[in-house]
């Protein structure tokens, strides 16, 4: 061997070009962004200031209140409850056919990637918006909106699960003779079982959480004392509320972490 | 009784797995199918009840054609059909009695189904099977707790509930031990003396299948090679059946042509002569 120094790097001249550019374009992206949301900087500096003085406000909480938010509370949870369970039984026929594997045909599998698609692409409050229009303000908006933001999440996370269930378990059933419809229930049903209680329990606490703020939009649950308080500057209030509802969602985590553990 | 006529498979990709297979089952014949891998033995064993759809030819179970029937022609013939799996294909999550009562579905409504709601002697029978394949008293316990071959006593009493014209095995003993697989065999060859059906089964090991089958066929690159007695398999026609060797003019003649070839050997060199098949075997 000729002791000729050899050379190697990573990337070719091109390359290395591109990878600057890339990092350029990003930096100028930030830049501009920055530049067109025109940010004042000067209410950071005061925040400290304006946080001590809502905090100042906020203590002691007013306890006395919250016999009167039990009620918007449980209406809350129950929002989430139904909702869920609507979203549930309307996600199971659409994971069904948005799975590769079950779906009828194509026409089918592009509907169930359709409903799934609008379904999640708009957020619950936005959903609540339009169903406190059709069906007026209180709870009913709440808990539609709530279900039809569900159903593309259970829809989508099922699907997968559909997709990925082992062939020879449903080749087992199908070989005794078994039906389409008593292939789902012996071959597919007990395969997703898990996933399927795993992930309703978890939409549910997901729901939770955000019916508490359907309120601000009339669609019902605690949000509607909450915007009351907030707006009639009773910050006393605000915060006795801001404890109970972060109870709620502990309370409501720690089910669905303790259900999610069991189901197996 | 099973026949099948001149039965061949090319799957989509141009692989031809079988081709003119025509063999009938009578009785209650203890019949093992080997052959090196790819030759095309489970494709065999899944086109008798259309786990995979045959492309050519015929397939008779007593009076009915099975390549002509529809949908729900189908469903109602897989239910004279058992059929035993080499990786037991069990529901895991369900327990041992609901797996074995799925043998029954072809013959309750979805609702039952869906209860879990079967008739009394279907529930009978399915414990009887529990008592013969030696799991009493196991019936509540979920499947993916049991041992592999507690799983394939579970997939046999599934395809016996059935109470099956055939019963048909793929590699039943592929995933087990040498005792567990002796012991399945046994209970195969049991089942079809007591039962008085017959069974098929698609095994690679080819001292299992001599000591437990009542005839053997011999598959080799989808052509049916070798088909008679156990007792007739002779040195000679495994090396057709694993090796595709012409058979000799005479097989008396020379009876130490072969002498050096041990079953391992064989399986080595089937293996070879298998590679450039399909890969759908295992």
């Amino acid at each position: 061997m000729a002791g000729a120094a050899r050379e190697w790097s990573r990337f070719d001249a091109r390359e290395r070009l591109f990878r600057i550019g890339s990092v350029v374009v990003a930096a100028a992206v930030v830049v501009a962004s920055w530049e067109w949301l025109d940010i004042s900087l000067q209410y950071v500096a005061t925040a400290p200031t304006h946080l001590s003085d809502l905090f100042g406000r906020m203590v002691p909480p007013d306890w006395g209140y919250l016999p009167n938010a039990v009620g918007p509370l449980a209406e809350t949870v129950q929002i989430a409850v139904v909702g869920t369970i609507g979203a549930v039984l309307m996600a199971a026929p659409v994971a069904y056919i948005s799975a590769e594997n079950t779906t009828p045909n194509r026409t089918t599998y592009a509907l169930g990637k359709l409903i799934v698609t609008v379904s999640r692409s708009v957020h619950t409050i936005v959903w609540a918006l339009l169903f406190v229009v059709m069906f007026g303000p209180g709870a009913l908006a709440g808990t539609v909106a709530t279900a039809v933001r569900s159903i593309g999440f259970l829809a989508k996370l099922l699907g997968e699960e559909i997709e990925e269930i082992d062939f020879g378990q449903m080749e087992g059933v199908r070989a005794t003779g078994a039906s389409p419809a008593q292939l789902l229930i012996y071959g597919i049903v007990p395969q997703i079982k898990p996933a399927l209680v795993g992930l309703s329990v978890y939409r549910w606490d997901i729901n939770v959480r955000a019916a508490t703020i359907l309120g601000f939009v009339g669609a019902g649950g605690i949000g509607v004392q909450l915007f009351e308080a907030i707006n009639s500057f009773a910050w006393q209030t605000v915060s006795a509320l801001l404890v109970a509802i972060l109870g709620v969602v502990l309370v409501s985590e720690g089910v669905s972490a303790y259900a999610r553990r069991k189901v197996r | 009784m099973l026949e099948t006529e001149k039965l061949g498979k090319t799957y989509p990709t141009g692989d031809e797995a079988l081709s003119d297979v025509s063999v009938r089952i009578d009785g209650r014949e203890v019949v093992a199918m080997i052959g090196p891998s790819g030759a095309g033995k489970s494709t065999f064993v899944r086109c008798v009840n259309r786990l995979v759809e045959p492309t050519t030819g015929s397939i008779r179970l007593d009076d009915t054609e099975l390549t002509a029937l529809d949908d729900d022609g189908l469903r109602n013939a897989r239910r004279n059909i058992g059929m035993v799996f080499q990786e037991y294909n069990l529901v895991e999550r369900l327990t041992v009695m609901e797996n074995v009562l799925s043998g029954r579905l072809g013959y309750v409504s979805n609702w039952a189904a869906l209860r879990r709601n079967f008739p009394p002697d279907d529930v009978e029978r399915a414990y009887e099977l529990l008592d013969l394949v030696g799991l009493d008293g196991m019936e509540d316990k979920r499947v993916d707790e049991l041992s592999g071959g507690q799983r394939q006593r579970v997939g046999i009493a599934r395809a016996v509930v059935q109470e099956p014209k055939i019963l048909l095995a793929d590699e039943p003993t592929s995933s087990l031990d040498p005792e567990t697989s002796r012991d399945v065999m046994e209970l195969l060859t049991d089942i079809a003396e007591d039962r008085d059906v017959p069974v098929l089964i698609n095994i690679h090991e080819v001292d299992l299948a001599e000591a437990y089958a009542d005839r053997i066929l011999g598959l080799h690159a989808g052509e049916l090679v070798f088909d008679g007695p156990a007792s007739d398999l002779t040195e000679e026609s495994k090396g057709v059946i694993y090796r595709g060797e012409e058979p000799p003019e005479s097989a008396a003649t020379d009876p130490d042509w072969l002498s050096g070839a041990d079953d391992e050997s064989n399986l080595r060199n089937g293996q070879n002569a298998g590679s450039d098949r399909l890969p759908a075997e295992d």
